[in-house]
């Protein structure tokens, strides 16, 4: 009989948060320092409670020692290597074993997607629940849950979960959503060496490639984020930093007719009734005044944003947020504030 | 009575509201202001299956009726009607005188390429001294062992430039007048097929449209549809059921039209309140809505009598009047409430209405729909 | 060189369509009502996926869900596009589950089909966001999984695959049986043909829809449902969509563009 092995111990056997830590070439991933600034926020509503940084990998002590930087009270590197790349197989019997070996309450992970790959297997082996992508945490004062907030149905339906019987308590959370913790001068807090029981038995993965991503190539329609450029930018040049941006944040650039026209960029990027309709969970529209054949193409994006010099551009009346501005000051600051706070 | 669509109904209007939105809606002011036809699209439009919807599987068709087709077409016509006129004349007129009426040998050979979208089909009647009087063709067959001669020119032939095939109506016994005209299947590929003149239009431009002319073209007398004489049976026939594909690109242009403007209405503002607001031009929407819907309901009334073998002569005239009508009186009304933006190309109304006007001059002008309707009163 | 049995199953859900969310312009409320249903987009990536394999490869493809009667409706678009078998899940003891309990059902079902070489899962279904019915299945399975791919060759029982993360490509070499997931960046999904809507749509199209209940499954219905899910909605609301213009103030540009900064990181949309 095909049964979820769902874990029924003592919950009282589980204690501690952990941050499941990840990093890019050596470098810490910005989410493991938001969830370490989260954590914090939580144990103050636990007592006797600890929170423990996890990061695996091969010679990670280095990083570890960077992590005791921001106030935690442990960090545990497992180090192995077997761990020297992402291994779904390694990665999940290395975290899990840990896991039913020190029985933490709550465990936290970026939405990544090596987390998004990991962690649902992990749940699984576990028994326990994990919910994803969440964008809001908070211990129920009345018990000591972990009540666990995300948006879903295409961002209409704000949900909230409870895992309440289940430990440890499994949670991924977006990027960029939590506060960072502090880090300050001096190091805090113990570290300690996990070794895990690995072996190559352990896989069915041979990997053969590894390769570093050139900037991906998403087309306008099926982009997540878009910056278009209008008018306002007044010069081919104003690409470069409407481009600047996108690249920032992962987008596309689009733009309206006037650019086309003037040769400035590609016909290919035009958002509007002519060229492409676009649906982004955020469109950026600069330099646009918003001529209605332009909102054609666009005012389906979930969130708009107008970055325009003229108070009275037709696009202020379907943003969500407008800046009334010179797009040459605003946007190079822009990209500062989101590279500060993606990056540390 | 039931007027829900059923399953497979709904998905053909899915999938080629689909088909439309990826295949023909990018480029398509372009391909008017370039007159340049998607011959890319109607292969795939072809390998869908949707040319052929009203026929056999056995042909290559898709089992599907009249009806089906008819929304297919009015599905495109929302955005294109070039490609709806020109996947019309492909099923109606090319392969329905061949699906109804021809051999065996015939359908084998001559359906399957077209209704695959490896190639084009047209339909050959018009002549400069023959539009509504099809007595005035002189285009000539002349029965020369087992084989006959063709002579002559035929204009406005939809498709004409691209096509592989042709149904021709051409005299076999030009003292009998119309009851001297055969209706021929004829390959491109047969010698002395030529295209002549092509047409430059007012209006679906990226369709082409052109003289074809037969110079001392052998046909071999296989390919002659039924006997001599029936050609102008086989014509009228053909139009018929042709008449509910132009009504239905009428109607698909209409309600493409009706759409821009509803949309323009709802976010264009002016006097400081959305257009829609004033009444006047609320009212005015109220009256083409009724319009559309009185046209739709004509037609597919029309449609589901020829897929219950009833008589459609006269309700596919009705449709292919009420239809191509709300086609030209949408889109000059949407040219008007949109003002100086619905003149200009990319607001899509002003190339819906040149579109529009000719739904209500071809296969059978609307006067002559009226004559068909009048002619059935009186009987 | 590959196998001329392969067999593909590929796990599909049916949601409703949140695309089609309107608003209602007087009181800028979103419209609920007549939510159309469809084939949740990154399954259909997904049955895209499997369907290229069939055309290549003559590979066999069973296309899988659970839900509602209702949900019949994608078993028959996946039909349409090309699916050989389709199996509905279907027992009312099964509504509520979350997504451990979907992938134990799914992972009993697939044992009922009985030999597979790959699973096609979509990355993530666009009601519920979770993400997780694809390697928990792979887990529950005890098989290996690739999420995100990106490029796949198969020679004899052999995969490679390309899967991507943010900032790294990774190829791997694998066995089959294997579970895969994809998004909306591999492939195009095809419009069926009509012949294939005919068919499809037809009582015959109907009748080839397995529908299998907890009965048909070797499972304890104590571990699935709501009862059996380890985690539990505890509240959920809309989330305001009214789209309220707000123009941000500041005593200078930067301070604009730091105060939008927040604002955009508060959505969490970047």
């Amino acid at each position: 009989m095909k049964s979820v092995k769902v874990n029924q111990n003592n919950l009282n056997d589980y204690s501690d948060i952990w941050v499941i830590g990840e990093l890019n070439d050596g470098k810490i991933h910005p989410v493991t320092v938001e969830l370490i600034g989260k954590g914090k926020e939580l144990i103050n509503n636990l007592t006797g409670k600890k929170l423990n940084v996890i990061i695996i990998g091969y010679g990670v002590q280095n990083s570890a020692e960077k992590l005791l930087h921001y106030g935690v009270d442990k960090v545990l590197y497992v180090e192995h290597n077997l761990l020297k790349s992402f291994n779904t197989d390694y990665y999940v019997k290395a975290i899990t074993d840990l896991i039913e070996d020190r029985k933490p309450e709550i465990v936290m992970m970026g939405s990544t997607y090596t987390m998004k790959d990991i962690g649902p297997r992990i749940a699984a082996r576990l028994g326990t629940g994990l919910i994803s992508d969440c964008t809001e945490l908070e211990i129920d004062s009345s018990d000591g849950k972990l009540i666990q907030t995300k948006v879903s149905f295409g961002g209409n339906l704000l949900s909230s979960a409870i895992c309440p019987n289940n430990r440890p308590q499994m949670v991924t959370v977006k990027p960029g959503v939590m506060n960072k913790a502090e880090r300050s001068e001096e190091a805090s807090g113990k570290i300690e060496l996990v070794i895990p029981k690995l072996s190559e038995n352990d896989t069915r993965l041979n990997l053969i490639l590894k390769e570093v991503l050139e900037k991906k190539q998403v087309n306008l329609d099926k982009a997540k984020i878009v910056v278009s450029g209008g008018r306002g930018l007044k010069e081919a040049a104003g690409f470069d930093l409407i481009r600047e941006l996108a690249e920032v944040l992962n987008g596309e650039v689009g733009a309206s007719r006037v650019p086309i026209e003037a040769g400035w960029i590609d016909s290919s990027h035009q958002v509007g009734q002519t060229g492409v309709t676009v649906k982004p969970d955020l469109y950026i529209a600069c330099g646009i005044s918003g001529a209605i054949q332009h909102q054609a193409g666009m005012y389906q994006s979930k969130y708009i944003v107008a970055i325009n010099k003229d108070p009275n551009a037709p696009i202020f009346k379907i943003c969500d947020y407008g800046i009334v501005g010179d797009l040459y000051e605003v946007i190079p600051q822009l990209i500062e504030s989101i590279k500060e706070k993606r990056m540390f | 009575m039931n007027f829900d669509f059923n399953e497979k109904q709904l998905m053909v209007i899915k999938n080629a509201k689909e088909y439309t939105e990826k295949y023909l809606a990018p480029g398509v002011i372009e391909r008017d202001e370039t007159s340049t036809y998607p011959i890319d699209a109607y292969r795939k439009l072809g390998e869908l299956g949707f040319v052929g919807l009203p026929y056999s599987s056995e042909y290559g068709g898709s089992d599907a009726g009249y009806l089906e087709y008819v929304l297919a077409v009015e599905e495109i016509a929302k955005v294109d009607a070039s490609m709806a006129i020109s996947y019309s004349v492909a099923t109606s007129l090319y392969a329905g005188p061949i699906a109804g009426f021809g051999t065996e040998e015939q359908k084998k050979k001559y359906l399957p390429p077209v209704l695959s979208g490896k190639s084009l089909g047209a339909f050959n009647l018009t002549e400069p001294n023959a539009g509504s009087d099809a007595a005035g063709v002189i285009t000539r067959a002349e029965k020369k062992g087992d084989r006959y001669i063709l002579n002559g020119l035929k204009c406005f032939s939809t498709n004409g430039p691209l096509a592989d095939y042709f149904f021709v109506v051409a005299s076999t016994n030009p003292e009998l007048k119309t009851k001297g005209l055969s209706g021929f299947i004829v390959e491109k590929a047969f010698p002395g097929v030529s295209i002549g003149k092509i047409e430059n239009k007012m209006g679906i431009r990226s369709a082409q449209v052109s003289e074809v002319i037969f110079d001392n073209v052998e046909v071999p007398a296989e390919n002659l549809i039924l006997e001599e004489g029936k050609g102008f049976m086989l014509a009228m026939k053909t139009l018929d059921s042709g008449r509910m594909g132009v009504a239905a690109q009428g109607l698909g242009i209409a309600e493409g039209a009706f759409e821009i403007a509803k949309n323009y209405l709802k976010t264009r503002e002016q006097f400081g309140k959305p257009l829609y607001k004033n009444q006047y031009l609320a009212f005015k929407m109220a009256e083409l809505e009724m319009q559309i819907e009185q046209a739709k309901l004509l037609l597919y009334k029309a449609a589901c009598d020829k897929d219950t073998g009833k008589p459609y002569t006269i309700s596919a005239a009705k449709a292919k009047y009420a239809c191509t009508n709300a086609a030209m009186d949408v889109t000059t009304a949407a040219v008007q409430m949109l003002g100086g933006n619905g003149y200009m190309r990319e607001y899509h109304v002003e190339r819906m209405m040149r579109d529009a006007k000719i739904t209500q001059i071809y296969e059978g002008t609307n006067e002559i729909q009226k004559l068909v309707i009048s002619g059935g009163l009186f009987r | 060189m590959i196998r001329s049995n392969m067999r593909i199953i590929v796990c599909i859900k049916q949601v409703p369509d949140t695309n089609e969310f309107k608003i209602d312009l007087e009181t800028g409320i979103m419209i609920r009502e007549g939510l159309p249903c469809v084939m949740n987009p990154d399954d259909k990536n997904a049955l895209e996926e499997a369907l290229r394999l069939k055309d290549e490869y003559n590979a066999e493809v069973i296309a899988l869900t659970m839900g509602p009667l209702q949900a019949k409706d994608v078993l028959k678009e996946a039909m349409a596009m090309g699916a050989d078998e389709v199996i509905l899940i279907n027992d009312l003891s099964f509504a509520g589950s979350d997504s451990l309990a979907t992938a134990a059902i799914l992972a009993a079902a697939i044992e009922r089909i009985g030999h597979y070489d790959m699973i096609l899962c979509g990355m993530q279904a666009m009601d519920g966001n979770t993400g997780q019915t694809g390697p928990q299945l792979a887990e529950l399975l005890n098989i290996p999984q690739i999420t995100y791919l990106k490029e796949l060759n198969i020679i004899d029982n052999t995969v490679t695959a390309t899967k991507w993360t943010e900032s790294e490509k990774y190829t791997f070499k694998l066995n089959m049986p294997v579970l895969l997931t994809v998004n909306n960046e591999l492939n195009d999904p095809r419009i069926p043909t009509m012949m294939g809507v005919m068919k499809a749509y037809d009582e015959a199209g109907e009748k080839k829809i397995k529908v299998w209940g907890a009965n048909d499954l070797d499972i304890d219905i104590e571990q699935v449902g709501i009862k059996g899910s380890v985690t539990n909605i505890y509240e959920s609301c809309l989330t305001h969509i009214n789209r309220v213009s707000t123009i941000i103030e500041g005593e200078d540009e930067k301070e604009m563009a730091k105060s939008l900064a927040m604002k955009l990181s508060e959505l969490n949309l970047i």
